[in-house]
């Protein structure tokens, strides 16, 4: 079910409005994962603020819950940090047991925040991917200085 | 005259860089004004496995990673008046006091005095059958499995009490992780207990250093997306805190790392579920209105947050037996290694029902990005792979029996001679695992037995 959400990417993509563009998340956010139990935390933070609106429309819980549904994830709950920006999803059961009870390599499920950032697309207005460049430039110049 | 307290952190897990806290101490050193460092090193299977050690020997069960940590630093913090507050108790705080005041010794450490934060330990005041009379709120199902530990989560007002006893180094037990920052603060500038948002922007300061360097650059590079300066020598996280709760962080001058409001923000929203109401034991938390600065270069300031009334019941970790877990790896490289690492898994399947090993098992193919996957193996079935290159089999069992986790990882070792062409670089581990569940507990049963005592010897 999960490997949709790519495909279902490419369809926006030919369908953005002009003056809009789809771009992967992974270029908008970054993201990091932290778990209790059975039951992971992904935040997701734009690296403009700009970006924030588009990602509450666009980044529903049940799109979310899509990405992690073939590990057994059953539910997604989103909740909205307008102030710094930031989403924080809490989704449950996602952990196949978790470090505890798991079986896999990654028990606390450190890398999802990198599944989530690879398996979802964006529509942004174009301008936007312009302001992202120059946080990109300012931060590079901003770390070799 | 406005004044400020300075909280270094030394350490953010268990395993943690044993010298990060070196540069801390240095920079400590020359601030003026009331600082400590925190050493954060306790993991719930850790706590567990303490508790069976101290059963054994009363001298055990405090962490290992103590004579790591301190004594490259200990006579520095003796020296400069940097008092320690650390979680270096696990199941048996007074014996970990009884080992800092031996190495004191051994380093020619006068008049060193540690106090110890005891009451965490449920079943030191409680029957196990009363403990598990509490419904679980979360994780393993701890019926008919042996109770091997039950330790709730303490504030920080214990901390501030041991504080309050003038010592040099307070060792806890289980407690929150920012408890270990909280506390010094409600000793340093008497926040009372409805002072509720004090208290929570307290805690965001104890939930921003306690993890080391995760909000220090550390656990955040993504090269070419988020670069990071000199991550091999990354600087742990200084806090400075006012008496109205602002926070400025910053690291020691010198150092590799970022301090930066994405750095910040990761961190802020780290393990954190309801962000509008973060439990602890001193105050439930709201995140809605904090405001991230980046003040100067790797400089932040962090204010804003909120803080509402805390429950009135604590959490309790439960650590239950977990049983065997069998697992082992076998590499293949090269043309058509995809197909022989997938004739390896088969092998290994069969064979599992050959010996009759039912329990649940994972048989993957590590380079199929397998850390996304589930235990059935759903998405690497859906996904291209090349054919060519590394792949690496990997089978783990859970089980209630040594023997079989033994036999599984026996059947990987046995595809040197028995599976497909060319495998290599086999590992195994066998190892008694440790489950956990949460329950809660009303707060007065664990409070009327907790508190702090020095000790002396």
């Amino acid at each position: 079910m999960t490997d949709n959400t790519p495909a279902q990417g490419e369809a926006r993509f030919e369908t953005a409005l002009p003056g809009w563009q789809t771009v992967s998340l992974y270029q908008l956010a970054h993201a990091r994962a932290g778990d209790k139990g059975n039951r992971s935390n992904i935040s997701v933070i734009p690296y403009i603020d700009d970006v924030y609106p588009q990602l509450v429309s666009q980044l529903t819980e049940s799109v979310v819950l899509d990405v992690f549904r073939h590990r057994g994830a059953t539910a997604v709950k989103r909740y909205e940090l307008p102030r710094l920006p930031a989403l924080n999803f809490v989704i449950d059961n996602v952990l196949e047991g978790g470090v505890n009870d798991g079986l896999g390599l990654d028990g606390h499920g450190k890398a999802l925040s990198f599944l989530l950032l690879e398996s979802l697309t964006i529509e942004v207005p174009v301008e936007f991917l312009q302001a992202l460049d120059q946080h990109r430039n300012r931060a590079s110049n901003h770390f070799s200085s | 005259m406005n004044q400020q307290v300075y909280i270094g952190s030394g350490a953010g897990f268990a395993g943690d860089r044993f010298d990060a806290a070196v540069p801390v101490v240095a920079t400590l050193a020359r601030c003026d004004g009331p600082k400590y460092l925190i050493y954060e090193v306790m993991g719930e299977r850790t706590l567990a496995i303490a508790q069976r050690l101290k059963r054994e020997d009363p001298d055990a069960g405090y962490s290992p990673w103590l004579d790591n940590y301190l004594p490259g630093v200990l006579a520095d913090c003796k020296q400069h008046g940097i008092r320690i507050v650390a979680n270096f108790g696990n199941a048996n705080p007074k014996a970990a006091a009884r080992r800092v005041l031996a190495l004191a010794d051994e380093l020619a450490i006068a008049k060193l005095r540690v106090a110890v934060v005891e009451g965490d330990n449920l079943l030191d005041y409680l029957s196990a059958e009363d403990v598990l009379e509490h419904p679980c709120i979360e994780g393993t199902d701890t019926q008919g499995r042996e109770l091997l530990s039950a330790n709730a989560y303490l504030g920080a007002r214990p901390v501030a009490q041991a504080l309050a006893l003038g010592v040099d180094v307070v060792l806890v037990g289980r407690s929150t992780d920012a408890a270990l920052v909280l506390g010094p603060l409600i000793h340093e500038y008497g926040w009372q207990e409805h002072q509720y948002d004090l208290l929570a922007a307290g805690t965001v300061a104890g939930h921003l250093l306690e993890c080391g360097a995760q909000v220090s650059g550390g656990y955040f590079a993504d090269p070419g997306m988020k670069d990071v300066p000199d991550l091999h020598a990354t600087g742990f996280p200084i806090g400075r805190i006012d008496a109205e709760g602002r926070l400025q962080l910053s690291k020691p001058d010198g150092t590799g790392g970022l301090i930066s409001r994405a750095t910040v923000l990761e961190q802020l929203l780290y393990e954190v579920h309801d962000p509008h109401n973060y439990l602890t034991p001193d105050v439930t938390l709201d995140l809605a209105e904090v405001e991230v600065v980046e003040t100067a270069a790797n400089t932040v300031s962090v204010t804003g947050a909120c803080g509402k009334p805390p429950p009135d019941t604590l959490k309790v970790t439960l650590a239950v037996d977990g049983g065997w877990l069998g697992e082992a790896e076998i590499s293949y490289a090269g043309p058509n290694a995809l197909a022989r690492a997938r004739l390896a898994a088969d092998v290994v399947r069969k064979r599992c029902t050959t010996l009759g090993i039912n329990d649940p098992c994972r048989i993957e193919i590590l380079g199929t990005s397998t850390l996304f996957d589930d235990d059935g193996g759903s998405r690497a079935e859906s996904l291209q792979h090349d054919e060519n290159g590394e792949y690496r089999l990997r089978a783990a069992v859970r089980t209630d029996s040594k023997t079989k986790a033994q036999q599984l990882a026996d059947e990987v070792l046995a595809l040197f001679c028995c599976g497909p062409a060319g495998g290599g670089g086999v590992r195994q581990s066998v190892s008694a695992q440790v489950s956990t569940a949460s329950i809660l507990v009303q707060r007065q049963r664990i409070e009327s037995h907790t508190r702090a005592v020095e000790i002396t010897s």
